[in-house]
């Protein structure tokens, strides 16, 4: 966290940095272009089309090789509670196109970003000198809907290039254990950035920012408005000094299972609707049987039951890393210690009646 | 010089139009070193109407495999045999099942899925789906820890599963979730818990399947508390039910741990089912099972009772000599030492019985009742609990979309 920090400072004085640039006469360096064509998927000034750009340099996100500097109109954010993927640090950008912003809607949902804007989020693991970047994930909004690629950085960390069908990789985590790192394919991309069968970006909701990240896009133009309803979801960095065990553990839900776990995701079949604006006790859950749960039930008989995280199947199901029975079935390959401990915490204080 | 013209013209269609595709291409992917990205490449980077041909081998994959492409088939060189292709996923480590297909129109065929982790292949949102002379196995055979269905359709319309082969799933061999217009037809199920299961459904056509050594046969099912409920209009004929004797080894808190060791056909919680022509031997419970769900629910739409469900023209062989119920041995010997061919809770509603065999009746009262409450009686057959007037003729036909069934040719 200090690290991304700490990084999203030295982006923010990067922008600073550039912008003077701009503002430097006719005979400096021209700025450098963020390649709108290829976030649309058109022709490019080579006069190619490149449907899937097989490196992430070409988008011009970035000021150097090493993806490190973010360009000019490159905007860092970050998420009150965000999705657990093995511990790996994450560094998060939206990109709009010229002059456009984005809309917020009134139920501080998901902010509507027009046609040729594109968020970036690139996953590291260690800190300082030693971090080194993984994969870094594009969602494209192309003129036909949402695109979703990854891209696998090198052992140099001078370039990721395009892995469509994903990769494996060994990483030793900060605590020193190793573990087997997977880069979703582009399928696995969109299953959990779908939503009726449609990709849709998961991550930046104004109940999930920041009121002061969202009153600065406001005032500078990059957003129609600072949204009313905005960061409600709590922080997670901050949860030790939470009492809201429920609004935790509901704001870790919305963010780690609901993208699938909600009418029209992918797991819609199991009737499980774990969004934060759900309050129907059965639909989250409590009392529920599975449906299709095969082994993953592990002998449990609902979802949640209130006062027993031992018999809680969501419990179990978060607290293995085996194929079949692990939830989330992608993007993590090992526990969340700290999340079970806050899910297991609400359940264990539920009110029996529920 | 025609040809080339003509292909200049598709081509300038194709641009105009978009994602329209030139013509349909076949890649044919080998095994050996690399085959799973190869494989996984291929699926993304298809067009629609692309064959993807799996040439014959083993084919050890570690991740599960996805299609997302529209109006795709992945064929094998065969099921089993000497000619066959295998997707091996004894050592898979992430995703929750071998194969993942959320595109429409997508046709799979001549192909095997061993050992996947999670189910075996499920399509999800994916209309006019084929799967055709597939074989899904858990080679160990019934273990508790296999994925849970082997051939997985679910929110789909128009679903055909036809010649295909399930062995070991520890929930359905063959599972239709939360779908209409479905063909169920000519598979062969040995050894799951349940062999073919149709939940919360609408238009189905299960026929001519074989069900054997599964704990139950086939299962005609609706739960509450899902985004579908209300079941109903299920044809069950002409299958061959045989021998299903084996432990449940679900795990429990699924819905089919409940089902007893040797049941043939059991219809719960649905509407206008048909239950005809079928060959029903060899199972020690009970050969028909017609029963409400029993747990709580709070699900305003939801129909707990069997409804207006026809018993007709099947043939029963030996039976219920064994029954895998809470007292079943003491129910048996009172009533001559096996249970009638066929069983009901009492609660069904419109419940008409046209073949000559006695049907036991635990005369419960209403639904959710503890079947220690049960006040069991055989009825005979004429009797007139056993046939309501009848609510309804024939089920209409299941059929498919024009050219789907052609898909198989």
């Amino acid at each position: 966290m200090k690290i991304s920090s700490a990084l999203f400072c030295a982006a923010l004085v990067a922008c600073l940095a550039s912008l003077t640039a701009r503002s430097l006469p006719a005979s400096a360096l021209p700025p450098p272009r963020i390649n709108v064509e290829a976030i649309l998927g058109v022709e490019q000034l080579d006069g190619k089309v490149r449907k899937y750009p097989r490196t992430l340099s070409e988008y011009g996100f970035f000021l150097d090789r090493a993806g490190r500097d973010p360009a000019p109109g490159v905007i860092g954010y970050e998420l009150n509670t965000p999705l657990y993927s093995d511990g790996a640090d994450k560094l998060r950008y939206i990109v709009l196109p010229d002059g456009a912003q984005m809309k917020a809607g009134e139920d501080g949902g998901l902010l509507d970003l027009p046609v040729g804007s594109a968020i970036i989020k690139t996953f590291a693991f260690g800190e300082g000198e030693d971090q080194r970047y993984i994969e870094t994930r594009l969602l494209l909004h192309r003129a036909d809907g949402w695109l979703a690629l990854p891209y696998k950085w090198n052992a140099e960390q001078t370039e990721a290039t395009l892995a469509l069908v994903g990769a494996r990789e060994n990483i030793t985590r900060p605590d020193g254990t190793t573990i087997s790192y997977q880069i979703p394919n582009k399928n696995q991309c969109k299953n959990c950035h779908q939503l009726n069968d449609v990709v849709t970006p998961i991550g930046p909701k104004a109940r999930n920012l920041s009121a002061a990240w969202l009153d600065a896009r406001a005032v500078d133009g990059r957003l129609d408005t600072s949204p009313a309803l905005a960061d409600t979801v709590p922080h997670w960095q901050e949860r030790a000094g939470n009492p809201d065990t429920a609004a935790l553990a509901r704001g870790y839900l919305d963010v780690n299972c609901a993208h699938c776990h909600q009418p029209g995701g992918s797991a819609s079949n199991s009737g499980l609707d774990l969004r934060w604006e759900q309050d129907d006790p059965h639909a989250i859950g409590i009392r529920k049987p599975p449906v299709a749960a095969g082994r993953g039930a592990g002998g449990h008989k609902v979802s949640i039951l209130p006062g027993n995280p031992d018999a809680s199947i969501l419990v179990y199901r978060m607290s293995s890393t085996e194929p079949g029975v692990a939830m989330p079935e992608l993007g993590r390959a090992t526990n969340d210690e700290a999340g079970i401990a806050v899910i297991r915490d609400w359940i264990e204080n539920m009110e029996p009646a529920l | 010089m025609i040809k080339t013209a003509f292909a200049a013209a598709l081509l300038a269609t194709t641009t105009l139009a978009g994602a329209t595709p030139v013509q349909a291409e076949n890649h044919t992917i080998a095994p050996g070193e690399g085959a799973a990205e190869r494989l996984q490449e291929a699926l993304i980077l298809a067009e629609p109407g692309d064959t993807i041909m799996l040439e014959a081998g083993r084919y050890a994959l570690t991740e599960g495999l996805s299609l997302d492409v529209e109006g795709v088939t992945i064929k094998g060189a065969g099921m089993d045999g000497d000619t066959q292709s295998i997707l091996d996923f004894t050592n898979q480590q992430g995703a929750g099942e071998g194969l993942l297909v959320t595109s429409d129109n997508v046709t799979l065929r001549d192909f095997a899925v061993e050992n996947a982790k999670g189910d075996g292949i499920k399509s999800k949102g994916a209309d006019n789906i084929i799967y055709h002379a597939l074989r899904v196995e858990w080679t160990a055979g019934p273990k508790p820890t296999n994925g849970a269905y082997g051939i997985y359709p679910v929110e789909s319309s128009n679903v055909l599963v036809q010649d295909s082969y399930v062995r070991g799933a520890s929930d359905a061999g063959i599972y239709v979730g939360q779908s209409e217009n479905i063909i169920v037809r000519g598979n062969r199920v040995v050894e799951n818990v349940a062999g073919i299961e149709i939940e919360n459904s609408n238009y189905a056509e299960v026929t001519d399947n074989l069900a054997t050594m599964n704990t139950g046969g086939i299962l005609v099912f609706d739960l509450p508390g899902l985004p579908r409920v209300g079941g109903g209009d299920v044809l069950v004929a002409r299958n061959a039910v045989i021998d299903n004797n084996t432990d449940n080894f679900a795990p429990e808190g699924n819905i089919v741990a409940s089902v007893p060791a040797g049941t043939g056909v059991m219809v719960m919680a649905n509407t206008n089912v048909h239950v005809t022509e079928n060959l029903l031997t060899n199972n020690k419970t009970s050969h028909v099972m017609l029963i409400a769900y029993s747990q709580d629910y709070s699900d305003e739409r939801y129909q707990p009772r069997p409804v207006d469900v026809l018993v007709k023209g099947n043939v029963y062989g030996f039976g219920g000599t064994a029954p895998d119920i809470p007292g079943g041995k003491m129910l048996a010997a009172a009533v001559g030492g096996k249970l009638p061919p066929i069983l009901s809770d009492g609660l069904a509603e419109g419940l008409q019985l046209m073949d000559a065999v006695p049907m036991l009746n635990l005369n419960l009262e209403r639904v959710g009742q503890p079947l220690a409450e049960a006040r069991p009686d055989v009825i005979m057959p004429g009797s007139s609990e056993m046939s309501a007037p009848a609510k309804s003729g024939a089920l209409a036909a299941v059929v498919l979309p024009a050219g789907m069934e052609a898909r198989l040719q």
